[in-house]
Order: C-alpha cells, then sequence, then structure tokens
C-alpha cells in the first residue's frame, strides 16, 4: 500500500521560510532608483472639488512629480464594474465605480485626490501636507436607513436617489404561508461595519524596464491574472509585456480580491511616465479608509411557523451599506439574501433589498460577505420563535433541518454566481447533534447551569447553524511538471494569502505521483508561471484551483504509467508509483525513478514518435457547474460578569462539513482564523462614523481586534459529505469560521444574563452595549 | 505614517539635558521610552522641531530605597524595571501591582516611570497611582530643582506642573504608613487597552479599625488622576463594612465622578464602572488593611 498524502495533517511547506522572515512580501522588494509615493488624501466625506494646490508642495525636498486626476488626461476613467448584476426580474441597478484619483467629488473620507512621488516616504509625506484640497463641504449620507430619503443629500450624478440597486427574489408565496401560519414574528436586526484589517496593508512595486518594454508589478492582490489583464488594456500593453506578482501576502479575507485600486492603476502608468520604479506601501491609518470594508446591513424581518415550530416562510427586507462606489456589483447583498435560508428548510420565501450608496469608504466582500448578515438574521428568528413557542432551540431547528434525500436541494432564488440557489449535498443533523454533543447541551442545561446560576454566575450557552456557498467558478487551472531531478513543480494563477496551498495543492499532487510532500514546489499568483485564471475569493481556492491542480496530476500520472509501461516493458494495470519512482507492484525491484523517467521523456538527441509532448508535463482546468454548499455548528458557553459586562469564553465548539479534507491541519487553521475574525466582528470590532462620515477610529487603538487573550481555545471537529460537483469532492472553507459567530453570541448571551425581555437584535455588541441594553429593559 | 523633520539630539548626562531643554524649550519634545510620542509623531499629530533623547543620560535610570523607607525611582526606570523588582514589590506594593495593567511587556520594556508622569494622560495608570500614594515628584532645570507633590502636578489634560525648562528627575513614593491597604483595579475591553475605568486606592485604619484615611484616584474619568473626595469623606472614621463601601462606591459614582462618553463606553457604563470598581477597590483595600494590623 502506497502512502496517503491526501488528508493527512501535513506541516506546511512555506512555513520554514516564514518563521525565519526570508520570505518575499510585496515591501520586501527593493529596485535600484526606487521613488516612494504617498497619495494626498481627502479629510472631508463629502465635498465638490474646487481646486488644488500643489505648487508649493512641488518645492519640498526630494519631491520628483506630484499627479492629480487632470495630469492622467485620457487615462482618467472610473474602474471596471466587477461583478455585473444577476439575472433577476425586474432588477434595478445602477453602477458607479471609484475613480484612479477625484476629479470632481470627494464621495469618501480617505478618496485619494494626488500623489506625490519622491525619492523617500518620508519626503512623500512631508510634500503631501503640503497639497491644498480646496472644496465646497456637502453634507454627507452616512445613516443606511435614511440614504434614501428625498431630503438625502446626492451622491452621484445622474442619481435622482442614492440608490445602487434594488432586488426581489422569491420563492414560493410567502403571502400565502403568512395567512396559514399559527405564528408571525417580526422583528428588525442591526449588523455594522468592520474591516478585514489583514496583518499586511496593501502595497504595489512596480517597475518600468523600458529597453524591454516590459512591465512588472509585485501587488498585494488576490487576482494577480486578473489585474495583469486589466493593466495591459488600460495602458496599451500586450499582455505579455506585463507580469504581476502577487508575492506572500499576510492575509487577503476579499478586500484584496477588489480591484482595481486607485493606487494599482495610478502608480503603473506613474512609473512609465517617470521611467522609475515606485513603491507604495499602504499604511494602517490609510488602510482604515482606503481600504474596502463591509458588513453595514438593516433587516426588517418576519417568520411564519406552525406551533410546531415548522418554518412556513420567510420575509425579510433589507438595506445593504454599499459604501461610496459599488465596484463589485451586489455579491455581498445577494449572498446576505441566499444564505439567510441556511440549513433550513423554508418553502416559501420573500427578500427585498436596497444597496444604497453612502459617504462611506467602498464596501467589497470580506471574510463571509455578507453571509453573516442572513445567518444572524434566521438564527435569530428561530431563537425568538423557539422562546415565543416554548420549543427546545435545538429541537426546533432539528424540526427544520433539510434531510440528506431532499438534495441537491434547490431554494429557487439566483445566488452570486448566477447559477440557482442549489445546495448540492448536506447531512445538517448528525454536524448539529455532535456539536450538541462536544459542548454537553443537555446536561448543561439541566444540571450545569442552574448550579452555576445558584451560586450567582451568569454563565450561558449558545449554539448556531450556518451554511457556505463556496468554490464558485468560472474556472481556474494549473500545471504540473516532473523535473528531470525528480522534484515536480505545480503553476496555477491564482494567490496565496496564507491558505497553506504551497502544501494542500502538494498533497494533491503527491497522492497521484507518490512522491514527498516536500518535493513537490508550489508557485501561485505570478503571471509568468501560469496564464490563466481567475483569483482567491469565494472559498474557492481549494476547490477550483484544488481540482485543476488535480486533474493535472492526474494527466501526468497518466503519462507516466503509459511511458513507464513502455519502459519497464509492463501493463499500465502493473504499475504503481511509490517513493519518487513508478515500478511494478509484484516485482518492486522493477522501477524507474520519475526524475529518470522525466529525462527519457525530454531526450536531447535522438528521434520520439510523432505526436510526442515532450517531458511529464501536463495542465488542466477545472469549472464547476455551480458552488458547493459547505456547513457547520458553532456552540459556546460564556460567563458574563452582569456588573460590568465582561465576557469570559468557557468552551467555543466548531462541527463542520467542508466535503473532503485534504489538510485538516490547514482546516483547523483556517477555522480557528476564522472564529477569531467572527469574535472580532461580534464583540469588539465596529468602525464608528460620526454624523460627517469621519471615521472616529481609525487606529489599532480604538479599533479592538481580537488578541490571544480573547480567542478561546476552539475544540473542532468534522462531518465530511463529499460534494458531488468536483472529482475530488472538496467544498470551501475559509468563511466558515467566521460567518455564525454573532448570532452564536446573542444566543449565549441572552441565555447568560437570563433577563426577561432581554433580546439582542445587532452586532457588533460590547460591554457599554450590552449594559445599555440591559438599562433601557429597566422601569 | 512618518513623522514631520525633527532635529535630534541626545544628551549624555543631567546638566546637557537640562540645558538643551531651556535653549529650544517649547519647540522640543522630549524622548523617554517613546511609547506615546512616537506613535503621536507618526500620526503627525506632534510635530516637534527637536527631540531630546534622554535614554544616553544614565544619571536618570535608578532605584532605590529611600532615607524614609520608600522609594526613589529615576524618571528613565523603565516600567518593566518596577514590575520585576523585589524592592517595589516590598516598599510600594500598588505600585508594584500595578505594572502589570500597564499596556503589554512590549511597551513596559522601553516605558519609563517618568515618561509616563509627564505625559500625563488621563488614561494612564502611573499618575493615579503616584496621587494614591502620596508621591513627589523632583523637577529638575537650569534653574535648579523642586518638588511637587503628586496632587499638584496634574493641572489638565495633558498638563502638568513642569515649566518648558523642566523635566522629571526622580519619583519619590513614601513608605506605605502601618495599617493601611491599597487596590488597583481596572477594567479594560481587552488586556492591555487603556482602562475604560481604573482607580488606585489607599485606606488607612486607626487602632480601633476605624478608617483614618482614604484615597481613590480614579482614572479615564477625567482630565487627569481624578480623586472621589466625596466617597473618601464618607468612610472617615467609620468602621468599613460591606454596606459603607457599596455606600462610598456610590458617591464616588453619583457626587465626585462625572464620566464622558466617547465610542468605547456610555457615561452611564463608566458611571457603573466607577461604582463597581470602586467597591471592589475598598473590598480590597480594607481588607489588606485589617490583615496588615
Amino acid at each position: 500500500m502506497s502512502t496517503r498524502y491526501f488528508g493527512q495533517p501535513i506541516k506546511r511547506n512555506e512555513d520554514p521560510r516564514l518563521l525565519v522572515g526570508q520570505a518575499t512580501f510585496t515591501d520586501d522588494v527593493h529596485l535600484p532608483g526606487m521613488l516612494h509615493a504617498a497619495f494626498v488624501r481627502s479629510n472631508y466625506a463629502h465635498a465638490t472639488i474646487k481646486q488644488i494646490d500643489t505648487q508649493a508642495a512641488r518645492a519640498m525636498p526630494g519631491v520628483v512629480a506630484i499627479f492629480t486626476a487632470e495630469d492622467l488626461g485620457d487615462y482618467w476613467k472610473p474602474g471596471p464594474l466587477l461583478v455585473p448584476p444577476p439575472p433577476v426580474k425586474h432588477l434595478v441597478f445602477n453602477p458607479r465605480m471609484q475613480v484612479p484619483l477625484a476629479k470632481h467629488k470627494i464621495c469618501h473620507a480617505g478618496e485619494a485626490f494626488a500623489v506625490v512621488l519622491a525619492e523617500t516616504r518620508y519626503q512623500a509625506e512631508d510634500a503631501a501636507e503640503q497639497v491644498f484640497l480646496e472644496v465646497e463641504m456637502l453634507p454627507a449620507v452616512v445613516d443606511i436607513e435614511t440614504a434614501l430619503a428625498p431630503e438625502a443629500p446626492l451622491i452621484h450624478a445622474g442619481l435622482a436617489q442614492n440608490l445602487n440597486a434594488h432586488v426581489v427574489q422569491e420563492k414560493g408565496d410567502y403571502a400565502r404561508a403568512r395567512r396559514q401560519a399559527d405564528v408571525v414574528i417580526e422583528r428588525k436586526f442591526y449588523y455594522d461595519r468592520g474591516t478585514a484589517a489583514a496583518m499586511e496593508n496593501r502595497g504595489i512595486v512596480v517597475n518600468w524596464d523600458r529597453r524591454d518594454q516590459e512591465l512588472t508589478i509585485w501587488d498585494t492582490t488576490q487576482a494577480p491574472i486578473a489585474i495583469r489583464n486589466g493593466l495591459a488594456a488600460m495602458l496599451g500593453l500586450s499582455e505579455q509585456q506585463v507580469r504581476v506578482i502577487a508575492p506572500f501576502i499576510g492575509g487577503g479575507f476579499g478586500p484584496k480580491i477588489m480591484m482595481f485600486y486607485p493606487e494599482e492603476v495610478v502608480l503603473p502608468w506613474a512609473a512609465i511616465k517617470l521611467n522609475r520604479p515606485i513603491k507604495w506601501i499602504e499604511d494602517r491609518q490609510e488602510n482604515f479608509y482606503a481600504t474596502t470594508q463591509e458588513r453595514g446591513q438593516v433587516h426588517s424581518a418576519e417568520i411564519a411557523l406552525t406551533r410546531k415550530g415548522k418554518v412556513l416562510g420567510i420575509k425579510d427586507l433589507f438595506i445593504h451599506d454599499a459604501g461610496a462606489y459599488a465596484p463589485y456589483g451586489l455579491t455581498v447583498a445577494l449572498n446576505s439574501q441566499c444564505t439567510l435560508l441556511g440549513q433550513y428548510d423554508v418553502p416559501n420565501y420573500y427578500s427585498e433589498f436596497h444597496s444604497v450608496f453612502t459617504n462611506k469608504p467602498i464596501v467589497t466582500p470580506y471574510r463571509g460577505a455578507g453571509r453573516q448578515h442572513g445567518v444572524f438574521v434566521m438564527e435569530r428568528l428561530l431563537d425568538v420563535a423557539a422562546r415565543e413557542l416554548g420549543i427546545d432551540r435545538v429541537e426546533i431547528r432539528k424540526r427544520n433541518l433539510i434531510t440528506p434525500n431532499k438534495f441537491p436541494y434547490n431554494n429557487e432564488i439566483i445566488y452570486q454566481d448566477f447559477a440557482p440557489l442549489v445546495y448540492d449535498s448536506g447531512n445538517y443533523l448528525p454536524a448539529l447533534e455532535r456539536a450538541a454533543a462536544m459542548i454537553d447541551y443537555d446536561r448543561f442545561l439541566r444540571e450545569e447551569q442552574p448550579r452555576l446560576r445558584a451560586e450567582g454566575k451568569r454563565v450561558g450557552l449558545g449554539i448556531v447553524t450556518y451554511v457556505e456557498g463556496t468554490g464558485i467558478g468560472p474556472y481556474e487551472g494549473a500545471r504540473v511538471t516532473v523535473e528531470a531531478s525528480g522534484r515536480v513543480s505545480v503553476a496555477t494563477g491564482i494567490g496565496t494569502q496564507g491558505q497553506g496551498h504551497y502544501t494542500s495543492f502538494a498533497q494533491i499532487v503527491a497522492e497521484q505521483l507518490g512522491v514527498d510532500v516536500r518535493n513537490v514546489r508550489v508557485v501561485t499568483g505570478d503571471t509568468a508561471q501560469f496564464y490563466w485564471g481567475a483569483g482567491t475569493f469565494a472559498s474557492r481556492g481549494a476547490v477550483v484551483a484544488g481540482n485543476a491542480v488535480h486533474a493535472a496530476a492526474v494527466a501526468v500520472r497518466n503519462k507516466i504509467l503509459k511511458f513507464a509501461s513502455e519502459e519497464l516493458d509492463a501493463d499500465e494495470s502493473e504499475l504503481e508509483l511509490v517513493d519518487g519512482s513508478v515500478r511494478i507492484a509484484d516485482a518492486p525491484l522493477r522501477s524507474i525513478r520519475l526524475g529518470e523517467l522525466a529525462q527519457r521523456a525530454n531526450p536531447l538527441r535522438g528521434a520520439v514518435k510523432p505526436g510526442t509532448e515532450p517531458g511529464l508535463e501536463a495542465t488542466d482546468y477545472f469549472g464547476p457547474e455551480r458552488g458547493a454548499t459547505a456547513s457547520g455548528v458553532h456552540a459556546m458557553i460564556v460567563e458574563v460578569d452582569p456588573e460590568t459586562m465582561m465576557i469570559e469564553i468557557k468552551r467555543y465548539v466548531v462541527v463542520h462539513d467542508c466535503g473532503s479534507v485534504i489538510n485538516p491541519m490547514i482546516l483547523e487553521g483556517q477555522i480557528h482564523g476564522g472564529v477569531a475574525q467572527g469574535i472580532g466582528n461580534a464583540f469588539y470590532e465596529q468602525l464608528v462614523f460620526d454624523p460627517n462620515g469621519q471615521l472616529m477610529n481609525a487606529s489599532f487603538m480604538d479599533y479592538l481586534l481580537p488578541t490571544s487573550d480573547t480567542v478561546p481555545h476552539i475544540e473542532t471537529d468534522h462531518v465530511e459529505t463529499p460534494s458531488p460537483l468536483n472529482p475530488l469532492g472538496i467544498k470551501g472553507a475559509g468563511e466558515a469560521g467566521a460567518i455564525p459567530v454573532g448570532p452564536l453570541f446573542a444566543q449565549a448571551l441572552e441565555d447568560a444574563l437570563n433577563i426577561p425581555g432581554l433580546e439582542i437584535r445587532e452586532i457588533p455588541l460590547s460591554p457599554s452595549r450590552l449594559y445599555e441594553l440591559v438599562s433601557q429593559l429597566e422601569p | 505614517m512618518k513623522p514631520a523633520p525633527f532635529r535630534y539630539v541626545a544628551p549624555t548626562t543631567i546638566n546637557d539635558a537640562v540645558r538643551q531643554i531651556a535653549e529650544f524649550g517649547y519647540d522640543a519634545k522630549i524622548l523617554a521610552g517613546g511609547q506615546s510620542l512616537i506613535p503621536t509623531m507618526n500620526f503627525r499629530l506632534a510635530q516637534p522641531q527637536v527631540l531630546i533623547d534622554l535614554n544616553g543620560v544614565g544619571e536618570l535610570a535608578f532605584l532605590e530605597t529611600s532615607p524614609a523607607g520608600g522609594l526613589r525611582i529615576g524618571a528613565m526606570t523603565r516600567q518593566r524595571t518596577i514590575e520585576r523588582s523585589a524592592l517595589v514589590a516590598k516598599n510600594a506594593p500598588l505600585l508594584h501591582a500595578t505594572m502589570p495593567h500597564i499596556a503589554h511587556v512590549q511597551i513596559r520594556n522601553r516605558g519609563t516611570v517618568g515618561g509616563s508622569l509627564a505625559h500625563a494622560d488621563p488614561a494612564a495608570e502611573l499618575p493615579a497611582v503616584m496621587v494614591a500614594l502620596a508621591a513627589r515628584f523632583k523637577l529638575r532645570s537650569v534653574r535648579g530643582e523642586r518638588w511637587v507633590p503628586a496632587d499638584q502636578f496634574y493641572l489638565d489634560l495633558f498638563t502638568t506642573a513642569l515649566e518648558p525648562d523642566e523635566l522629571i528627575f526622580e519619583i519619590e513614593v513614601p513608605p506605605p504608613p502601618p495599617r493601611t491597604g491599597w487596590s488597583i483595579q481596572e477594567l479594560a475591553r481587552r488586556r492591555g487597552d487603556y482602562a475604560l475605568v481604573g482607580l488606585a486606592a489607599t485606606v488607612q485604619l486607626d487602632e480601633t479599625g476605624r478608617c483614618s484615611n482614604a484615597r481613590l484616584i480614579y482614572l479615564s474619568v477625567g482630565a487627569g488622576p481624578t480623586p472621589a473626595p466625596a466617597a473618601a469623606a464618607m468612610l472617615l472614621g467609620k468602621t468599613p463594612d460591606a454596606a459603607l463601601t457599596l455606600e462610598a462606591a456610590r458617591a464616588a459614582a453619583h457626587q465626585d465622578i462625572e464620566p464622558m462618553a466617547d465610542i468605547h463606553a456610555t457615561a452611564a457604563y463608566r458611571r457603573q464602572l466607577v461604582a463597581v470598581l470602586g467597591q471592589r477597590a475598598l473590598r480590597e483595600a480594607f481588607a489588606r488593611a485589617k490583615e496588615s494590623s
């Protein structure tokens, strides 16, 4: 029996380099003669530009050039619409995209209106302080509930309202379900903004080689190929003249899939114009304004049920904060709409949303990407229903789960990939039961909680479920090559931001070729290494690129078997690939090293059969028919100090189903990181804007990320329901950890505080906000 | 987030330091541990013309028993040194117990006692603790030296009794009187954050077990270290019990302190914390005082 690589907790190939600080990140790229850029950003959130005075700044030491929108000439264009609206009837969609540098109007605080290029970043920032913006101030649109009011200031020319989109999607007949229901519960829910706060901010280094007429860009993007294609078109270059390298990246989480950021448009143009390399590294303060954010929504929802707790229908009207521009189309709001129904068999659904423009930084997907909101609404409605109907909260969920015989399960509405929302597979009950068993649900409620309450302690339990649409198309590709040394190289077009692709993709290849994972070198994110691809987003890296790697590896395996059967004079079915060799299973001494075989497949002299491809190499692609639906359950026990409302998480359990697991250790890491971000989102992080659209907490002093003492030990377990949509049976896992943490906190804190009438309908929370909510209940 | 240009001077003696401070006056900022100043400069909120770096002035870093049996602390003594000092644990246990509440180890490795005291951040622990301990500061300039009691040092938000040509040279902490107890309480969102509310309390009992002295010095609720005189007055002459500490803590919350709202906490929540932490502090401080009697 040969060694298994797929599914093993193999240590990561990339870690030695990362741990000793020897990996290349964008800021590690230093080029001779490199200039440094500082963008000049607006302090106002909403204003008409009267004049930009760069005269004093131009005279500052070290300044080489200062550009404004006027200098860009015809190159100045709003960015592309990345995701067109889905084919939904009567859909209203008003695209408005970000511009390279603000020309006529400022639409959010931090929007750049000029760029300074100087010999050092210090000098660039000194000069940036001397660029003066003269404006006519306009009142800002901040509150999303009043953004469409007749008296609201208008943000974009040509629109009579700050309306980005209006979408209605329906399944069944909610009105009829409501008439038939025993109980209808209506509630309003709030979910506020946060930021991904990747450890590494964005950064770009551009080099224009005038002799070779080649442009090289190191960019912290999740989509290097799309950046190359777009920039080549914008700059009038051939795609072959542009190389985009997304090196090691310290976290993506979605905002780095956004394109084109103004800096990505302006700096390549400037590097060519000045014929000098340029570096720009976003600083943390800029990141709070200039990198996209997410999460403002307000939902007015109702649930119709029978007395026994069977859900007959859901109605949800919500407003989505698009921010100042909406280059990413409707992805986030559609995810909210399409994730709300979760693991439940809901026959009737009416969902309507308005996406509105505001004078706040741009909203694009950030880990979870709207799924949080839907899950929050659904799980909270079920909690309220359980309480009102006197049904146990796990029991009401069990009564509504989609049963395994119903897959593929069609929710009939259109998902972000424009395909009908069909869950490919799932097995929800065992995961819920497993999580309940792990958290000791029955015993905690029956014995432990009463005992703790008698001691005066406020300890509560939460348990919630979710689904995650993952692994959407269109496609990815990969090339697998066995080298003469016996080492294997793999190239794919997606970028990597810490997900462990250098190991998980190597495992997929090792599984097919019988080589040590450490001998498989993976390259991601370099357009010179692989030409085609879409990018890393929507928890699709492992699903889509992983299956492309698999397809290419299988093709190479087939080449190896075919060639080796000739060389070893044996039938292909007699061969096995083990320890870097191909051998006859029944006569293992008759073997050839793969490197030797690769060399023979690439002869320097002599003749080959007509039609022979050289070497042991294959390129293949994978595009799923639609996304694979992962799922899971989170449960926790939390203690609250009722005097101070400070919390302590006693236990945290995740039971997760992402189909076949490539590397359980990497998967655990993904879940841990997601839970940490979810905890931040639920109880610590909140971007606070004042009525003028000013961000009040643009630093890590006041924007509270979860820290090692706020993230508990996380106990994980898995249910494996392989997806039928791809050969490896994989579903994505990138976002799962972060998605259900809001409703989990709400439920557990209500349970802990045990105060009649306390109902938590908002995220994020804080001790101060909890105190306020409790105080409001008291007469 | 790069600072504006500045001139950097690095004196190596206290005499050079005060001479340079006198020379540059308001144009200069004094660099001690840099844990507040450097971020402020990187945000360009502070743009001093001159940075006078005291890190090379060895005369400013010392820690020893004072003649009275308390502590003498040089202004440039690192916070981490205080934290790890057995002498401090013995002679000023309140100060010692406070140290882990100050930011993170990495910050305490650089941060200095004098730097924090002179910076006068209303959320900082050390100013409140020094007032609670009735410490005094020796200020030095080219004009000479003078002593200022801690409770007279803090004038307003980030404003102290330091003249533009002065620096803190030494902090003198008196030894704990007999039958005293103390407590440091604070609540922060995450470990190491600025406190939402905190206080340092010291109490003393007389031979009959009645409270003869009490100081409750709050932080993060005003312009600087904020005393609670009504609460203290309520305790004087009485035998502390649960009812009394509760009453005093409520007096602190409703008579003494007028907390402000910010993005982290409403005023009402802060007021609640003033009462809760006040009560916890008094309970602990009186228990310690009884133990030491």
